[in-house]
């Protein structure tokens, strides 16, 4: 039993739905909870990794001609 | 052994550093011993002011996400920069040194962007990180930072 924050106030998980999955692709890992109450979504929350971002000498060179 | 050209990897370091200055013409004054404070803002995954990307200079409130009745507040929140710019090989990197948290907050139109900015000068836009659209129900939006090494880390200048 645990207690979770949702649009209704705080709510035992007991009386929810529970939905989650992970989305990935290059730019991020994102792992996603719902919950869910009589086909309302009233708490949904997103755990993301950011992959990396690179700026590259060339480009650089390529900016300053 | 024959010289080699190249951009120095001291000067790659020293650009995220703030040390050099080729322009008199706007220079921010670092001349205090603490760093700057950086900041990041979520944006509208379909936005009506326009998108982000290498082209966007500063901070700006069109298309961020609202800051009415979702509990986020306008310009987002500060990033923690706890360890300083370094390098490995010919590579200069930098990451955030702690996840990138939206507590508590009610975002329901989707957004993909998140834009890291510094607060301190001018609200000057440092990068765009993209991802799949989202929305954030009651929750938390967790932004966790890649390993800070060469090629991983969130800024790199190779």
């Amino acid at each position: 039993m645990a207690i979770v924050t949702t649009t209704k106030g705080e709510m035992d998980d007991s009386l929810l739905e529970k939905r989650e999955g992970v989305d990935e692709n290059d730019n991020e890992r994102a792992e996603w909870i719902e919950y869910w109450l009589d086909g309302e979504l009233v708490h949904r929350s997103v755990h993301m990794t950011l992959k990396k971002y690179t700026l590259t000498g060339e480009a650089i060179a390529a900016q300053l001609g | 052994m024959a010289n080699t050209q190249a951009m120095t990897t001291s000067f790659k370091v020293d650009l995220f550093n703030a040390v050099h200055a080729f322009n008199a013409t706007g220079v921010p004054a670092h001349t205090a011993s603490t760093a700057d404070t950086f900041k990041a803002a979520l944006y509208l995954a379909s936005s009506p002011g326009g998108t982000l990307g290498a082209g966007t200079t500063a901070y700006t409130s069109t298309g961020e996400v609202s800051s009415s009745g979702t509990n986020y507040s306008s310009g987002g929140v500060t990033v923690t920069f706890g360890t300083a710019p370094t390098s490995s090989g010919t590579t200069a990197f930098i990451t955030p040194s702690a996840s990138i948290v939206y507590s508590s907050v009610t975002l329901t139109t989707p957004f993909d962007a998140v834009l890291i900015y510094n607060s301190t000068q001018s609200n000057k836009a440092v990068s765009v990180h993209t991802f799949g659209s989202q929305t954030i129900t009651a929750g938390t939006l967790t932004l966790v930072m890649p390993s800070n090494a060469a090629g991983t880390a969130l800024l790199n200048i190779a």
